[in-house]
């Protein structure tokens, strides 16, 4: 570690894998609800386990964008953070803010919730993902606009390198796209148009600026290869990601009431999103092979090439199979959207936050070279204690969604009901359950990784 | 195949390509904004069913169950109940609809559970006035049948 100001990345490391076990906790608690209907009623609903869910996936992948922004982008700079004490201000405001509103989901009903925070006011709850009382999300706003400030500073002061212009370039798209969170039309079409603008700019838009410059940063501090040539490929990932990605937002738009040339350039546009994922394996993987140095943390660069295959099968391959509008007609809302999504956020957000943190938390620990061989076997067998659970999970998924499409969706006559169809998949949400477990059981694995104790140390 | 592409092709194409994209979205986002009042019949939007839309999102409805194909896969379909529990008879959905809410959570050991959210009458009717309207938006013809 070459600035000591990179030390404030530590607690936001810690506190996304606090969350990321919370997170998966209650998709367990989901996922039991899914095969028997009265687990947890009514202490836990269902759809309270998911806001729980959900959300504390969108705030762990925050925490882990910051934490991966602050270690990296001093180093990049080649000076001190603008303001450490700012950044645990941050650290700190947000922590408890997100804290405060998953205790609100569990134990105030979500309508008493809206009426406490006064949602009346400028009513923004009960959307998906963005389900955050008016008062959290402005937090969200004044955290985001502190942590750009502390960052920008620092990039606009030090030296300017492709990768924190980038980085620093999906942040601001992120802030600048999660104010549509606060714009609730009466209109339910162009509420759900505008929705869009959040939720896919975000995960299919400036999240992989974010994403690639993460993994770009990674990879030249493990291979040693060349900074040209990593800057090269970084342009030409996202500039696949925003050619393809935002046009692409189009296959949001095929059955929510826009016209109908969606169906047409969501079609075409989302069917070239799987190419920059497809290029960021080839990226990965050719840095790889051209490696200048050794890096004895072996496990970082497992953790990136894993992120881009993780990502090109969840989010270009399972995209890919539900986002031509004359099969999305039939896949829309099922159980197949579910596959896709899970398989996405770990393989492309999950991943990548592991790929820094497994590079950037032995270094805050005093160990240079990364963890110890003993360590890193623990933590290979993490790696794949995770990636077979969740491609497991999806497996069963996908097989769930194909049942539902045959049997609630293609038949003219005699199409089941909704929730005969439902009880028709219980086995496979068994099978989907149980790799749940093994991901849970991955990611505590992984927590023993930083406890393990070398014989020569 | 990347050795002939230089850092300052790669940029270009970076900065072309996503202006270029951006130009494309913002024009078309101008054109749908102008067409969807009519295709989700803007002028029907009552204070009934705008008071229903707040309810459905002060409740988390969207946490179970999915409107238009979105939300959550626990619960059946709502964009098109109104056909399929309503037969599309706005009395009748009504009445369906007072009853379905109060009845909540079945006593079905094993079933799928729906809260009780104890909604006054007109707070129901909202809702039903929402879902009928959220009915008859022109979504191209989706979902494929009436089981959503």
């Amino acid at each position: 570690m070459k600035y000591s100001s990179q030390m404030v990345a530590k607690p936001y490391f810690i506190f996304a894998l606090i969350l990321l076990a919370g997170e998966i906790l209650f998709g367990l608690i989901m996922g039991t609800q899914y095969i028997a209907g009265d687990f947890l009623f009514p202490e836990i609903p269902f759809n309270v386990a998911r806001m729980v869910h959900t959300n504390l996936l969108i705030v762990l992948i925050l925490f882990g964008f910051m934490g991966a922004t602050f270690y990296l982008v001093p180093e990049e700079s080649e000076r001190e953070l603008w303001s450490p004490l700012l950044a645990k201000i941050t650290f700190w405001v947000f922590a408890a803010a997100g804290v405060a509103t998953i205790l609100g989901y569990l134990f105030v009903p979500y309508a008493t919730l809206a009426e406490i925070t006064m949602n009346e006011l400028l009513p923004t709850m009960g959307r998906e993902f963005l389900e955050q009382p008016t008062i959290t999300k402005i937090g969200i706003v004044i955290v985001v606009l502190a942590f750009i400030l502390n960052v920008g500073m620092t990039v606009l002061k030090g030296r300017k390198t492709v990768i924190t212009v980038v980085l620093l370039t999906g942040l601001v798209g992120l802030a600048v796209f999660f104010l549509f969170a606060f714009y609730v039309p009466e209109n339910l079409v162009m509420d759900k148009f505008f929705w869009w603008y959040v939720v896919h700019l975000w995960v299919e838009g400036v999240w992989e600026l974010i994403l690639g410059a993460i993994l770009s940063f990674v990879l030249i501090k493990v291979t040693g290869v060349d900074r040209e040539h990593i800057d090269k490929w970084l342009y030409l990932i996202i500039a696949m990601t925003l050619v393809s990605g935002i046009v692409g937002t189009g296959h949001h738009y095929f059955f929510i009431g826009t016209p109908d040339y969606w169906l047409w350039i969501g079609s075409i546009a989302s069917a070239v999103e799987p190419l920059p994922f497809f290029l960021m394996i080839l990226y990965a993987f050719s840095m790889a092979k051209q490696r200048r140095i050794d890096h004895d943390n072996k496990m970082a660069l497992t953790w990136a090439k894993g992120t881009a295959v993780m990502a090109f099968l969840g989010a270009g391959v399972w995209g890919f199979l539900h986002t031509l509008a004359p099969i999305n007609f039939y896949t829309h809302g099922t159980q197949l959207t579910a596959a896709h999504g899970h398989l996405a956020f770990f393989g492309a957000y999950i991943m990548i936050l592991f790929t820094i943190i497994s590079y950037a938390m032995p270094i805050m620990r005093g160990r240079p070279h990364g963890n110890g061989p003993k360590a890193q076997a623990v933590e290979l067998k993490s790696f794949w204690m995770m990636v077979i659970g969740m491609l497991g999970l999806t497996a069963a998924l996908t097989v769930a969604g194909f049942i539902q499409v045959s049997l609630q969706r293609l038949p003219d006559v005699g199409a089941l009901s909704f929730m005969a169809t439902q009880d028709e998949i219980v086995s496979v949400y068994k099978v989907r359950l149980a790799f749940g477990i093994l991901v849970l059981a991955g990611l505590f694995t992984y927590f023993y990784s930083f406890f393990v104790k070398e014989e020569t140390a | 195949m990347t050795e002939r592409i230089t850092k300052n092709m790669a940029r270009n194409i970076y900065f072309g390509g996503s202006i270029f994209a951006i130009l494309v979205f913002v024009g078309l986002t101008f054109d749908t904004v102008q067409q969807v009042p009519k295709l989700s019949n803007d002028d029907k939007i009552t204070e009934s069913v705008a008071r229903g839309k707040n309810l459905w999102e002060v409740n988390n409805c969207v946490g179970c169950h999915t409107i238009m194909g979105e939300g959550a896969y626990y619960a059946p379909e709502l964009a098109n109940v109104f056909d399929r529990r309503g037969m599309k008879n706005e009395v009748a959905f009504k009445a369906f609809l007072q009853g379905w809410m109060a009845a909540q959570p079945l006593q079905e050991p094993g079933r799928r559970k729906m809260p009780q959210f104890n909604l006054s009458e007109s707070q129901v009717n909202d809702i039903a006035d929402f879902l009928i309207w959220t009915s008859r938006i022109d979504d191209n013809e989706w979902p494929p049948n009436i089981e959503g």
